[in-house]
Order: C-alpha cells, then structure tokens, then sequence
C-alpha cells in the first residue's frame, strides 16, 4: 500500500490544486433528480455532488431500496433502468466501502449515480433492488462473490464468477493479494482433490432424477434443507 | 405480444405447416407403405423431471457458458445458468496498471469488438482527464466502431446460422468480416487485439491510401447482407425456428436490464448513441431499428439492419473526414515524438516520466458508456489521484443480457435454448472478464 501516494477524494473544493494543470473536473450541469431526492426524503440524503458533470447522491444505506423504488416509481423522475451495481473500495483503507448503483432515465435522458458508505469492521449490507429491477439480480450476485456485500432481500445470493467452495475471500477487495492468497502449488492441490459432483449446487441435485442413487450423506444433506453445495 | 403474425415465407419448404408449426410426417418402415401403423405404447413419463447439463464445452453455448435444464419431456422447466470459467480477474488486475496500459486488456473482453472497447477505454479515461480529442480523432474513432460493430454482428450472424443448421450464410459473413480485419491490420497493425487507442488519441493515423480500402468495403458490403437478406428472412426454416422463442416484452427487457438489439427487438427505441450521445453521433444521421415482439426473428432483423446502418455512418465517415492533427496538444498524455526523445533531453526525461510514472488524473469519478454491438458497454473509473485507477469497473452488456435467460427458455423446447441462446449474442470474455 505504501507505494501509493494517497489522495483523498471528496474534499469538494473545485480550488484544491489536484494534479500538475488543475483540471476543473468538479461541476457541469446537475441532475435535477438530486434536488427532487432532497426534497423527498430530506434526511436521508446526505451529500449531493457533481463531479464530471454526473450527479453523485449520497444516501443512508438503510434508505436505498425506498429511494430507488421512488425513483422507478414516480412519474417525474421514470429511472426504468439500472444500467450497474458495483462497489469501490478505495487504497486508503480507513476510508468506507461504497456501493453504487448507476441508474438511467431513458424517458428524460438522465442519469444519476446514488452511492452508499459502509464502515468497515460492520457487517457489510444494503438492500437489495432486485425487487424493484430485475437485472440486478446477477450484478448484486458479482458484487457479493468479489466485494464479500449481502444484498439484504435478494433471492438466491451466492457466488457467481467463483465457484461456490472458493475459500480464498473476495478477490476484488484491496487486501487480497494479486496473484491469490494460496500458492500455485496449493491451488493446483485443491482443484484436484475438488470432486466434480459438488459442482452441482444442492438445488439441481434436489431436482436430479438419480437421487436414490446419491451417496447416503449427500441425501441427508439434501433433505435437511442445506443449499450451499460442498 | 403474443399477436399472430404473417410473414411470407418464400421458400417453400417441406416440414412445415400452414401455421408455422413443424408438420408431422408419420414414419413408414420397410416396404409396406400405405399400411397404418400401430399407435405407440404410450409412455407415462408425467412428472419425471430429467435433469441434463449444456456446457462448458459444448460448440453452441459460444463459448465456456454451462446451462443446467431441468426438462419434462422435451421442455424446459427450469434453466440454472453457471458462468465464471473464464474469469481472468480484469477489473482485479486494472488496479494495478496504468491507464494507457489496460487498453490491450479491454481488447480481451469482449474479444468480437475490441477496437470499439479500445475507444470506449479511452473515453472514459479522457473525461476523467477532462480531455477534449480532435474532430479528426473523433471521426476516426466512430469508423472504428462502426466497423467492429459491422465485425461483432457478423460473427453473431455466421455463429447463430450455425446454430440453427444453416451453413452458407457463415461462410458469407467470415468472408466479410476477413475484409474488415485486414483493413484493421493495415491502420493499427493487428488484427484481434488491435489496442488502437491511447489516452487523447489514437496509437497511429490512418496511412495513405486506407480509406479507399475501406471505400470498397463500403460498396460492396451491402451485397452481402442483401444475400443474407434474401436467404433467410423468408426462409420457411428459418422463420419457423426462431418466430415467437424467447419473447421479453418491453417492460419486462427494461426491468431485466437488458440492452443493445437485445432490448430493442422488444420495442424499446433504447440506443446510447441516441440518447447520451458521444463522439458526436447526434450529427450522423442513422436510423435505430425496433422490433415488435420480442422474440428471436427480431433480434435478427434488428441486427440486420443495424449493419445497413453501420455502412450509412460509414459512408458519413468517409465525406466529412478533416485533417489534421489525431492526438490532442496535451503532454500530460501524449509522447513526445520518437526522434526528439531520442536527441532532445527534455524530450526524453519528458517521454521517460510519462512511460515509467504514467499520466494522473485528478480525483474523481465518471461512468462512460457507449453502444458496443452487445449493448451498453459501461466503463466506471475511479480515480484517487495516483496513475493507476482505485477502480475500473466494466459494465458487461452481455453478462446483464445472459442473465435474463432462465426466463426466456422455460417452457421452450430443448432444441429452441441453442436458438435463444445464439439470439443473445454473448461472449464469454465479457462475461467472465
């Protein structure tokens, strides 16, 4: 980490000198969504800004999914598609964990960035959207398997991009190593020691026709209601 | 959506019913035709659910894609996509590079239009920067996505002919897609991976003489697609495989998030290069076709047309091309030339600084997106100030697109799944990434 110089974003001062020509990337044109959100829901809003002429809204996280719903909801703003959930976690790692969903109004041709902090050391969660937009549903699945983030209210949360046994963590978090946590060595061990039949989540074996001829445990393990696979 | 359409069929076809429906055709052994045959036993197999497994290799999943089906008979109850077998961890490895130094990575996403995620790259990182390019730059980056938008959708063509059992159109598209890479390999020098752009401009102009080549394209590409035209839009076959598969109505393709053909074969008139527009693309004029059901045949009559309308911008291109310079007056990005930074010292310190320390962009944030022939394609940086992003973040078209697919083929037949499957257009380098 040392070998970053650290600069910390959101210091909001368009004068605060930031790289050698002091290019002016704070400001454009706002999106008047933010003034409607502040209006709406007053206290949960906590910091509007435009940086590269996108419109960045700070929420409180337990807030999302009602402000989000609005959004899609109300006819004056008509936010009908979510174009992307991610996460950022900054180098500076006493600065929180964001979470950011990018949605699009094809209707009035915006597009609006609402962002969520979540503090380290507590457990990571936000609401879940899916039921407000179906396409999150993989999105919040690939933010889970690389950030470690619940999505409170998501249907079937679990990894997707890694397999379901990966114990390694969450690779896009800045404390896992570039090249892995194990060694070549040790990676190699376990995928051949990996038994392919777990490669079935225990939802597909359920449904499996060959389940008289499961393995006696696999079966408790199916009839005791695990779904985790492994 | 589910209205009855005519759509002549020109072709005459056996096989097929008046309705569009397969014809069954009672099978006669050995030499005793005209004889009736026995009913079969029939088999009651109600509520044995079978469970079989697609993928990851298998030649009509494109790529490294597994689909667990759960079948009655032959239809499709319920469909368990499994993607990741190509995760190479690129937004992972973003983090550690400089800016200039992700473009070859953008080329080996979504690997069908890597010029096009070259320029998108670019733009985003130029907004960042706050960089305005050249018009010249501009104009060239559109015929570059122009191109590989021609190039993607000719390779989903050939593939999804293949598919479906038609041969020759395949052969057709390649051959129109090997002019496109040559012409590629002549401006930047490779044909795949091209890394064609750089941070304010591009890696090279075009030489002499390109764009009579690609003149040629433009006049004798249309030919191609108007054969393709006549072999398949009314081709009994054709039409009967793919009309009324995997139908989203429009809300429900805006609510699943999909986009590009995908979200416009269902009626959505959704096109970034419409409606947040970029390089300049509100002054072409082009036309953005819709559908108007949703299913399959319109994903492939939006597709298309969106080649007839790729030559149109093309042919643009070519009239209002400018001269001068490609990349922007800007040493915070930009190279000195090679002969001075080998005899000039500032040059070389200058040119030294910008290779091994790499250009910084100031604190912030931005979320650029363009239309790739998969969709939106979204690049989010995150900047805080150092020369390598705190984060970048692909927003895949096809990943979001797949991942409507459970809902698409059930209740489908099995042999239907390779049809929606192709109509989505994925490649799994995006997908994965």
């Amino acid at each position: 980490m040392s070998k970053f110089e650290i600069v910390k974003p959101g210091s909001g001062n368009p004068k605060e000198p930031a790289t050698p020509k002091n290019v002016p990337n704070r400001g454009g044109e706002a999106n008047p969504s933010g003034i409607a959100l502040k209006e709406q829901f007053s206290a949960a809003i906590l910091r509007i800004d435009v940086v590269n002429g996108e419109t960045n809204v700070l929420v409180e996280t337990a807030k999302v999914l009602d402000i989000v719903r609005w959004l899609h909801d109300d006819a004056t703003q008509s936010y009908e598609y979510l174009s992307d959930v991610t996460a950022v976690e900054h180098r500076d790692l006493s600065m929180p964990i964001e979470v950011v969903w990018h949605l699009r109004s094809i209707k009035y041709r915006r597009f609006l960035r609402i962002k969520t902090q979540l503090k380290k050391g507590t457990k990571l969660e936000v609401p879940s959207v899916w039921p407000v937009y179906k396409g999150a549903d993989w999105l919040e699945r690939e933010c889970y398997d690389m950030f470690g983030i619940t999505f409170a209210g998501h249907y079937d949360l679990r990894r997707i991009l890694m397999w379901e046994q990966y114990k390694e963590g969450f690779p896009l978090r800045k404390d896992f190593p570039l090249r892995g946590r194990f060694s070549r060595s040790e990676q190699l061990r376990q995928a051949l020691d990996a038994n392919p039949e777990a490669k079935y989540s225990m939802e597909e074996l359920s449904v499996a026709d060959a389940f008289e001829e499961l393995p006696l445990d696999m079966r408790a393990r199916i009839a005791s209601g695990e779904k985790t696979g492994e | 959506m589910a209205t009855k359409r005519t759509i002549e069929v020109e072709l005459s076809t056996s096989g097929l019913t008046r309705d569009g429906k397969p014809q069954r055709v009672p099978l006669v052994t050995g030499g005793d035709t005209g004889v009736a045959l026995a009913e079969p036993p029939s088999l009651e197999l109600d509520g044995e659910h079978m469970l079989i497994n697609i993928g990851p290799q298998h030649p009509a999943t494109h790529g490294v894609l597994r689909l667990v089906l759960e079948l009655d008979g032959e239809t499709v109850v319920r469909c368990i996509p499994h993607v990741g077998y190509l995760h190479c961890g690129f937004e992972k490895i973003g983090e550690y590079r400089q800016y200039n130094q992700i473009i070859p990575w953008t080329d080996r996403e979504d690997y069908l239009n890597s010029i096009g995620n070259n320029v998108a790259f670019a733009l985003g990182a130029e907004r960042l920067f706050g960089i305005e390019i050249t018009e010249r730059c501009k104009v060239l980056r559109v015929i570059a996505m122009e191109l590989s938008r021609i190039a993607s959708h000719l390779v989903w063509l050939g593939t999804t002919c293949i598919d479906i059992g038609a041969f020759t159109p395949f052969l057709w598209s390649f051959q129109e897609r090997e002019n496109i890479y040559n012409l590629l390999e002549g401006w930047v020098g490779a044909r795949l991976t091209t890394s064609a752009t750089r941070v304010g401009g591009m890696a090279a102009d075009i030489p002499d003489k390109w764009l009579e080549g690609l003149r040629g394209f433009v006049s004798t590409f249309p030919k191609t697609i108007y054969e393709v035209d006549r072999m398949l839009t009314k081709n009994a076959i054709w039409v009967g495989r793919t009309i009324g598969l995997g139908v989203m109505s429009p809300d429900e393709a805006l609510n699943y998030g999909l986009s590009g053909p995908m979200l416009r074969a269902s009626g959505v008139a959704y096109d970034v290069r419409k409606d947040f527009p970029y390089l300049d693309y509100e002054t072409y004029d082009f036309d953005v076709p819709v559908g108007t059901n949703g299913d399959v045949y319109d994903r492939f009559l939006v597709r298309v047309e969106e080649l007839r309308q790729s030559v149109r911008i093309l042919e643009q291109c070519i009239k209002r091309l400018p001269d001068g310079p490609v990349n922007v007056d800007d040493p915070r990005v930009i190279l000195p030339p090679k002969h001075k930074a080998t005899s000039e010292m500032e040059s070389m310190i200058h040119h030294f600084k910008n290779v091994m320390e790499g250009p910084r962009p100031p604190v912030g944030e931005c979320y650029v997106a363009v239309e790739s022939p998969k969709g939106e394609k979204g690049y989010y940086f995150v900047s805080d100030g150092t020369s390598k992003p705190a984060r970048w973040r692909i927003r895949p078209p096809s990943f979001v697109n797949l991942s409507a697919i459970p809902k698409m083929v059930e209740g489908h037949l099995l042999s239907d799944v390779i049809a929606i499957n192709a109509s989505i257009d994925i490649v799994m380098g995006e997908i994965d990434r």
